[in-house]
């Protein structure tokens, strides 16, 4: 099964692998599998594993969708992010700023999704798994 | 000593070569710029192709069509115009050409009798629509030379807000195609509202053949309302990188021209000096020969004599 994590500016990942799971809006996780039926979705800000027998790869991603036709997982982002492009201090104070901002407001969307991109990409960076 | 003449040519020339020297350096920086801006544009394909192809396959699973970006106005009362232009000049008729096809879609929503909204990308349009009092609803500088996607979101999120808000009832987009390394072209589209997902997916590729009956989370719809935001960014990027391609090709072109020219010139100008050098050389010589007549001298030798004593240190 084919794999291709596509954002706006390029491809960054395209390989072969045996499993992809993503979390969609309102589905939860999903996994895809070969031979998986034709499935358009749209991500929550979460992860997304690629799984092979030569080598698994995480990546955080931050919104967009997710397509499966013919034996081919397509992932479109604005935002995918592997292991080693994160900056875990960085999303340590983008995480620490957002529950500030959602102490004074709970209503605060931005910060909301502040918060679960950081959680993702302190997730993805230290291998820790997502389910919760 | 060289003359007067001589002598201004002789600066004219090293200003020119020095000139030229400077217009040849950008016409390679610009070349290695456009071969950058291209690789940009290449590899921002596979998305914008992906996102259509998911809109296609919406498309043929009957995605129901009712969407802000998507509702046609009964009534055009004002256009917006975007006008991608570059920041700086020295490209030839490049911005021009954007600011001249702006213009004429603003002139055509004037006798439609709609007013109009401009949103500028690039200092040039800003510079060439604010001298001469135009209403101006959003511009944006620093970002024609390399967009990032960041940048589009940004221009596209505006725009379509001023849709969604009804200040705006159709959007025009005007920016230079890039079609190969000598080719461009000046195109205005329709950015919104967006045709129909079934046109969209026509107008997109052919690629359509045997399409399987799709499953959506959470609804055909729901991915339509976040995929059509997506679908404009792209678009928007997709502009941009092309306008950024086309501008440094353009300049590239117009600093080859103005190396060439200035080739031209400095042969021009030595021509000229030499000839100058030369008339007053003859004048000299002509000088002393009648110098050396009046004296009385009819020997020929001592005549020559004296020419070359007097015109020592001067190449005749």
């Amino acid at each position: 099964m084919q794999v291709e994590v596509v954002s706006p500016e390029r491809i960054t990942y395209s390989g072969e692998a045996d499993m992809v799971v993503v979390r969609t809006v309102g589905g939860g996780d999903i996994a895809f599998q070969p031979g998986h039926v034709p499935f358009i979705g749209v991500l929550q800000i979460s992860q997304a594993k690629i799984i092979s027998d030569a080598a698994g790869e995480t990546f955080a991603v931050h919104s967009g969708f997710v397509q499966s036709a013919n034996n081919k997982v397509t992932i479109l982002s604005d935002v995918s992010e592997a292991k080693d492009d994160i900056d875990v201090a960085r999303a340590e104070a983008a995480k620490a700023r957002a529950e500030a901002a959602l102490s004074a407001d709970e209503a605060d969307e931005e910060a909301e999704a502040a918060l679960r991109r950081a959680n993702t990409r302190i997730m993805v960076a230290t291998g820790a798994d997502g389910t919760h | 000593m060289p003359g007067a003449k001589e002598r201004e040519l002789r600066r004219r020339i090293g200003s020119v070569q020095s000139t030229k020297k400077i217009t040849r350096a950008m016409e390679l920086i610009a070349a290695t710029r456009v071969v950058k801006a291209m690789n940009r544009a290449n590899e921002a394909k596979p998305y914008s192709t992906q996102v259509t192809g998911v809109i296609e396959n919406l498309a043929a699973g009957g995605a129901s069509v009712d969407h802000p970006l998507l509702r046609e106005a009964e009534k055009t009362e004002r256009v917006g115009i975007i006008a991608i232009t570059s920041d700086r000049g020295l490209a030839g008729a490049y911005n021009a050409s954007v600011i001249r096809a702006a213009e004429r879609q603003l002139d055509a929503a004037r006798t439609e009798g709609a007013d109009y909204s401009l949103i500028l990308i690039g200092k040039k349009a800003h510079d060439y629509f604010s001298f001469r009092n135009y209403r101006i609803d959003a511009h944006w500088t620093g970002m024609s030379d390399t967009p990032t996607y960041e940048d589009a979101r940004e221009v596209a999120g505006k725009v379509m807000e001023m849709f969604e808000s009804g200040h705006v009832d159709r959007v025009e987009l005007a920016y230079t195609e890039f079609l190969t390394m000598g080719t461009q072209r000046v195109t205005v589209r329709r950015y919104l509202p967006l045709e129909t997902t079934a046109t969209m997916a026509e107008a997109g590729s052919g690629s359509g053949g045997a399409l399987a009956s799709f499953e959506f989370e959470p609804s055909p719809g729901g991915v339509l309302e976040s995929l059509l935001p997506r679908y404009m960014e792209s678009r928007l990027y997709s502009a941009m990188l092309e306008a950024a391609a086309s501008e440094h090709a353009n300049r590239q072109r117009a600093m080859k021209a103005a190396t060439d020219n200035a080739e031209e010139l400095i042969i021009k100008l030595s021509r000229e000096m030499n000839q100058a050098r030369q008339a007053s050389i003859t004048t000299e010589i002509m000088e002393i020969v009648g110098g050396a007549e009046a004296l009385g001298g009819d020997d020929a030798n001592d005549m020559i004599q004296a020419i070359l004593e007097n015109t020592e240190g001067t190449t005749v």
